[in-house]
């Protein structure tokens, strides 16, 4: 007789838990559903914007090369900073990564470059693309030039995807194998991704000495043209679609974003708390999904997708968190 | 989603790599390359701008 009360008393305390239990996912439910329907508003990009102009003006901060057409020759240049920052611009004060890179692998004396390259895998450990949504100046350049109004801005297209496989590409074949093999009699090898590509070498360096030196000027010819039609399809591009040298063709982003899965500052989605509205995914301008991968190669770290998350699901820092999505 | 406990595996990983390019970096400067950096870097380097 007691067995079978206490029976009827657990199975009502059953009912009644589970009733609870609904109506607190009910409740919950109600809450994601709410939360979901506040989506769609983009987020400002500007207290980011704020930061890459400041590590932009400060580490292009040597105002006499842009005054007398020469560029930096103190002890700052030994060493590297972590974004594209072409080392002939007239006011740059540290070395790209890039540029040394292929100076290094392409010297007479080393087959191979520890120190830019050690810089590297230390920077893309710690941080991965975070450089390149906050440290990089090309970047900043590209994000205000996608800034410009266009009738009809291209989000994605169909080889989208494949294309991005380019600049790992790019990375073997210019930036170490033909340095490293392409030599000249002497054993020396040229910067063939700075002599035939990049971009901002032509921009934060070409345009500036060429306009301010009149010697370069006299010395300019076909190769000057190229970089510059280079130069200009990458700026004319950057209005219609977001960031295409860094999606496309950028061996520096391409170094960074094999480290974005792994590295200690990293992004992370709270499975318990998304409620699958889709709005990060839709903010993102790298077409990244979040809530599927919060670490994607391709995944600049610019945190618009926390901004837009209405649930407050997607975090970032450096310590350890458990069950959370990677 | 939830995958518990790769987070702190990849953060590891994260850590240590970021000491090995820390050893990188310092046997790079022993071997001397840090003066091939500064050497490239003090001149205007003509490939960069387009001119070599
Ligand atoms: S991909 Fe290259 S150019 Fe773009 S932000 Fe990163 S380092 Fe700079
Ligand atoms: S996933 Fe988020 S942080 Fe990464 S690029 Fe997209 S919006 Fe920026
Ligand atoms: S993580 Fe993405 S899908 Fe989930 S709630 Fe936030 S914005 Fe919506």
């Amino acid at each position: 007789m007691d067995k079978e009360l206490n029976k009827d008393i657990d199975k009502t305390s059953v009912k009644v838990s589970n009733k609870k239990w609904d109506k607190k996912s009910d409740k919950e439910g109600n809450q994601k559903k709410k939360l979901a329907g506040k989506t769609g508003r983009q987020p400002s990009e500007w207290p980011r914007h704020g930061i890459q102009l400041l590590w932009a003006l400060i580490t292009n901060s040597y105002l006499a090369g842009f005054l007398q057409g020469r560029i930096y020759e103190g002890k700052l240049k030994n060493l590297c900073v972590p974004g594209l920052n072409c080392y002939s611009c007239p006011g740059a004060l540290g070395s790209c990564p890039i540029g040394a890179l292929q100076a290094v692998i392409g010297s007479r004396n080393y087959q191979w470059a520890f120190y830019v390259s050690g810089f590297l895998i230390f920077v893309g450990a710690l941080v991965g693309r975070f450089v390149c949504g906050f440290l990089c100046p090309f970047g900043l350049i590209q994000d205000l030039l996608h800034k410009i109004p266009f009738p009809k801005k291209l989000r994605t297209f169909r080889s989208d995807r494949l294309l991005r496989k380019l600049k790992y590409a790019i990375l073997i074949l210019f930036v170490i194998l033909l340095p490293m093999f392409l030599t000249d009699i002497l054993g020396q090898g040229s910067p063939w991704f700075c002599k035939l590509i990049c971009p901002a070498g032509t921009l934060e360096g070409g345009i500036p000495l060429v306009f301010l030196n009149s010697a370069m000027r006299s010395a300019i010819g076909w190769l000057y043209a190229w970089k510059n039609v280079l130069l200009s399809a990458i700026i004319l591009a950057s209005i219609v679609i977001y960031r295409p040298f860094c999606k496309y063709l950028c061996p520096l982003g391409a170094v960074y974003s094999v480290f974005n899965p792994i590295s200690v500052f990293r992004y992370r989605t709270d499975p318990d708390k998304c409620v699958s509205c889709g709005a990060c995914a839709r903010a993102c301008k790298m077409n990244c999904d979040p809530v599927k991968n919060s670490n994607d190669p391709e995944c600049i770290r610019c945190g618009l997708c926390k901004k837009a998350c209405p649930a407050g699901a997607i975090s970032c820092g450096w310590k350890e968190r458990e069950s959370l999505s990677d | 989603m939830s995958r518990p406990g790769l987070q702190g595996r990849s953060r590891r990983i994260g850590l240590l790599l970021a000491a090995a390019g820390l050893c990188l970096m310092g046997y790079g400067v022993f071997r001397g390359e840090m003066d091939i950096v500064f050497e490239k870097a003090v001149r205007i380097c003509m490939e960069c701008i387009g001119i070599g």
